[in-house]
């Protein structure tokens, strides 16, 4: 034996295979364990998928009662036949889990504030966000509600079970794509999870007010209640309702009334200091389009529906699509990974979508602590006692990090001395929202799934709270109906829009409106039923709906003008509209624009770009430069009105919303933002702001036409970022036009989830596509197989079979046989 | 013919643990080694061995998966890593990893059995 030959080799091999076993950083983040990674036999290899894979088998899981038939067809839809409902739901679980099952804990693990475990110490604070916002908290409080109806219990511990039969099956070289990535497990599911993650759709369609409330008390506080009122205005002259203009309503039944102490405390005649923005907070442009159109208005004489929700776009997708046959209903539709039954769909008698609803229901209260204990806090002249929750968040290669957090009359306390931004000042901000109320969470889906007619959808979407949705209705026997549905806050004017003080109860919620008063249309005589996030009603409505830069107008506009000029409509002229890229915000500020402009004292270059947005066609189809003008120049007018006003103000303000400034061109009015502060020997005008946003979006635009980026497609550059937003697992620059105001919504990151559209004829003829694929797993080819096809504007016909047909066709591609012996 | 064996017992044992999921990746490191103390070489043979069972066992079994799923998962990867998108790139990444780590051992076994004088 050479013993120094021998020991100097011994630590080098040793020594490289702990360096080839370590994540090792790189950057800001960290490499997974290449020897690891890169072993054939266990790492990412083991997860490229044969093209040509088959999907049959046998599978045995010991839970089932009966037997289940799956039937894949060549989209890698599963058509699920089982013997009863909690056998489709313990089918759909496993199903879930073996195509989307890093997706389903890693959105979990977000909505409980759990990343830093996995991620390490950089999402502390996204953590901490979640988590003081009560995710958890809520999580619990509607599972314990939910759970005493048995059916509902039943369904997501079956599906929950389906999950860890699953896993536990599991190979370790099979986990995942993304679990080798970074380095971690998966753990077991449960049916708290399922409820986490409804938590995170709550949290996504409702609490932008997180943000915002603080942002507009700011506002308040800069510029004077009254100054705001007018610049913030609730005025939408150009909305067109839900439910139309000039409807009556019955007087409230809940009689709200602001406080006495309203003007000097809230209204903000005595200015109770700023705060800053939150970290976080949902995407703006989260809406979505729905519409159902009666048989009086279609060739076949028979309604249809469509929907699209308006999403963060990402890989893998948020859905899922199913179809479950059971003996009590045959449900087709959309499914969230994470979550029992089908979420937008049909069965053979009804279809339904969603649309969000918009309505506040997340306020912040200003409340008053002993001291930095968080113990006690002051409310109606004693002082209570808060209950303290410890929150230990785990930290991947550091020290857990402990997090208290106080919970008050109105809610948890999310911002204190220990969580706050630089201007928060020690502030104790109580948070309260609907969410964290319970509810019924999955039961109206449950019920819907199984609706047979317009009182089994209107009893089903009464079981709803939060997040509050337009649900759209269609059915077999020629029903059409709309109704807003949540538990909305009976609300005085403007009441939750601000920071709201919190040392007695009133300024606490009055009650939650009644269903029997929440916005409804059933079988109009204009033939259609829609709804575009719009506000649901006009003032007539005895209750105060929000404010107004919750509720975009545009699209709402559009889809009424559209629906109200069509007849003898079929399936194809509803595809062409859902997808349309009409943009009539530039019809109303495109003039708006061009009389303020002096033609002859433009450079020639502006006059090329005026010349370009002349002649635009007013769509913002991929091709069109003059959508990139418009675009560029009314942003640089933004700027110009507002950015040197509000830039002084030392907080965020949010900027007020585009139908404002639209107002202010077309009245034409002397006004007071077009005057640069920062020029103070000089008055500018209106027109002199248009000028200067000429100049400087010319300036872009022939930047972009030297990169050529003028047309729309290529300035917008969508793309669908994988969750984790790695490039390489994304989809980038896909040619697709639309945008915001538009009906196809597609913006950079954010669009159309799922295209559903429902024909409700004897055979039910469906079309759907969402920009994704069925498999969670990069390394397969039904990744992304749908998102050309989406960009394109294209459809897939779905199939909706019973069992036999379904046995005999020629569509379907694999058959997966589950049984529990 | 000791090399050839030595080749083909260290990639046959090394495809053998890599069965078990449960083994850490590197359980190869003790089949090379003990392949090396019984085929018993010189220093840079006995290495060369080790190096080139592992470099062929694992960029081969990555090339037949590669090829099976059309280079999907593989160009993704070596854009994430960065080997600028080349699949080729990652399979001999691949085959080198599993060589090096699999020749160091192999070198050690050698050496644990050579006489300082032979």
């Amino acid at each position: 034996m050479r013993i120094v030959p021998f020991l100097i080799s011994a630590i080098g091999t040793a020594g490289l295979i702990v360096v080839l076993n370590t994540q090792l950083p790189v950057g800001g983040s960290k490499t997974p364990r290449l020897g690891y990674f890169l072993s054939p036999q266990q790492g990412f290899w083991q997860n490229a998928e044969p093209v040509n894979a088959s999907y049959n088998g046998n599978i045995k899981l010991a839970g089932l009662k009966g037997k289940v038939d799956v039937y894949m067809d060549e989209r890698l839809v599963p058509h699920i036949y089982a013997e009863n409902d909690v056998d489709a739901y313990y089918t759909q679980g496993y199903l879930h889990a073996k195509y989307r099952l890093w997706q389903m804990e890693f959105q979990t693990h977000v909505a409980a504030g759990r990343l830093s475990e996995i991620v390490g110490p950089d999402r502390i604070d996204t953590d901490k966000f979640f988590r003081r916002m009560g995710m958890v908290y809520a999580a619990e409080k509607t599972m314990k509600e939910a759970s005493k109806n048995k059916d509902i219990k039943a369904a997501i511990e079956a599906y929950a079970e389906g999950v860890n039969d699953y896993i536990r099956k599991l190979a370790p070289e099979q986990i995942p794509f993304e679990y080798k990535l970074l380095d971690y497990k998966p753990e077991t599911w449960t049916p708290e999870k399922t409820y986490l993650f409804l938590m995170f759709m709550s949290y996504d369609l409702t609490a932008r007010g997180v943000t915002n409330d603080l942002k507009m008390t700011n506002a308040r506080n800069y510029f004077g209640y009254e100054d705001f009122d007018q610049l913030y205005t609730n005025l939408q002259d150009s909305l067109d309702p839900i439910v139309p203009k000039g409807t009556v309503y019955a007087p409230a039944a809940i009689a709200v009334t602001a406080p006495a102490s309203v003007d000097s405390l809230y209204y903000g005649k005595t200015n109770n200091g700023g705060t800053a923005a939150a970290p976080l907070g949902p995407d703006k442009n989260n809406g979505s389009n729905n519409w159902a159109v009666s048989g009086s208005k279609t060739a076949s004489g028979r309604p249809i529906l469509a929907n699209d929700p308006h999403l963060g776009l990402n890989l893998p997708s948020l859905w899922y699509e199913v179809q479950i046959t059971t003996p009590t209903h045959s449900t087709y539709g959309a499914s969230f990974p994470g979550s029992p039954a089908v979420i937008i769909g049909f069965n053979d008698s009804i279809a339904w979508g969603v649309t969000n609803a918009g309505r506040d229901v997340i306020d912040y209260y200003d409340m008053k602590f002993k001291d930095s204990t968080l113990e006690q806090y002051w409310y109606n002249g004693v002082w209570n006692k808060a209950d303290v929750k410890e929150e230990v968040i785990k930290v991947k290669g550091k020290p857990d990090v402990i997090d208290h957090v106080a919970y008050t009359a109105f809610g948890p306390v999310m911002y204190d001395v220990t969580y706050k931004n630089e201007s928060t000042k020690g502030k104790y901000l109580a948070l309260k929202w609907t969410a964290h109320e319970g509810g019924q969470g999955l039961q109206t889906f449950y019920d819907l799934n199984r609706a047979k007619n317009f009182d089994d959808y209107l009893n089903a979407i009464h079981k709803w709270s939060c997040p509050g949705q337009n649900f759209v209705f269609a059915s077999k026997t020629g029903d059409i109906a709309i109704k807003q549905q949540g538990a909305f806050v009976a609300r005085w004017n403007r009441q939750g829009d601000f920071i709201m003080p919190g040392e007695d109860n009133q300024y606490m919620w009055q009650g939650i409106i009644p269903n029997s008063e929440n916005p409804m249309m059933k079988n109009p005589e204009r033939g259609f039923v829609s709804s575009a996030n719009q506000k649901s009603t006009d003032d007539r409505y005895p209750y105060y709906l929000g404010a107004a830069s919750d509720f975009p107008v545009y699209r709402g506009v559009v889809i009424n003008k559209k629906l109200a000029a069509m007849n003898n409509v079929t399936a194809a002229d509803i595809q062409q509209m859902q997808t349309d890229n009409y943009n009539v915000f530039a019809e109303m500020a495109r003039p708006a624009l061009l009389k303020f402009i002096n033609e002859s004292s433009l450079s020639a270059e502006e006059k090329k770009y005026i010349g370009i947005l002349k002649n635009w066609n007013l769509r913002n189809d991929i091709g069109e430069q003059g959508a990139t003008v418009f675009r560029a120049i009314w942003d640089s007018l933004e700027t110009a009105i507002w950015k040197d006003e509000f830039d002084r103000s030392p907080l965020p303000l949010p900027w007020p919303d585009e139908p404002i400034l639209l107002d202010i061109m077309l009245r034409d009015s002397v006004y007071y933002f077009a005057d640069n502060a920062n020029t103070p020997d000089k008055t500018e005008t209106l027109q002199d702001a248009v000028i200067i946003a000429i100049q400087k979006a010319t300036k872009t635009c022939s930047e972009l036409e030297k990169k050529g980026e003028l047309a729309w497609g290529k300035f917008k550059d969508t793309r669908i970022n994988h969750l984790l937003k790695i490039d390489p697992l994304s989809r980038l620059h896909l040619p697709i036009g639309g945008g915001v105001h538009i009906i196809n919504a597609t913006t950079k990151t954010h669009g159309p989830s799922w295209r559903m559209i429902v024909h409700m004829t004897d055979d039910i003829e469906a079309y759907g596509v969402y920009p994704g694929g069925q498999s969670g797993n990069p390394g397969s080819k039904y990744y992304d197989n749908f998102v050309d096809t989406w960009a394109a504007g294209k459809y897939y016909r779905i199939l909706f079979l019973t069992k036999e047909a379904a046995e005999k066709s020629t569509q379907m591609k694999w058959h997966l046989k589950f049984t529990n012996s | 013919m000791k090399f050839l064996s030595a080749l083909l017992l260290t990639a046959l044992l090394a495809f053998a643990t890599g069965l078990y999921g449960l083994l850490p990746w590197w359980s190869f490191a003790f089949t090379s080694f003990i392949v090396a103390m019984a085929i018993h070489q010189k220093a840079g043979k006995a290495f060369l061995a080790g190096f080139t069972g592992l470099f062929l066992l694992w960029s081969v079994l990555a090339f037949l998966i590669d090829n099976a799923n059309e280079h999907i998962l593989a160009t993704k990867v070596a854009n994430i890593l960065p080997l600028g998108g080349s699949y080729w790139v990652l399979i001999l990444l691949t085959g080198l990893i599993g060589g090096l780590v699999s020749g160091l051992a192999a070198l050690t076994g050698s050496y644990l059995r050579q006489s300082p004088k032979s």
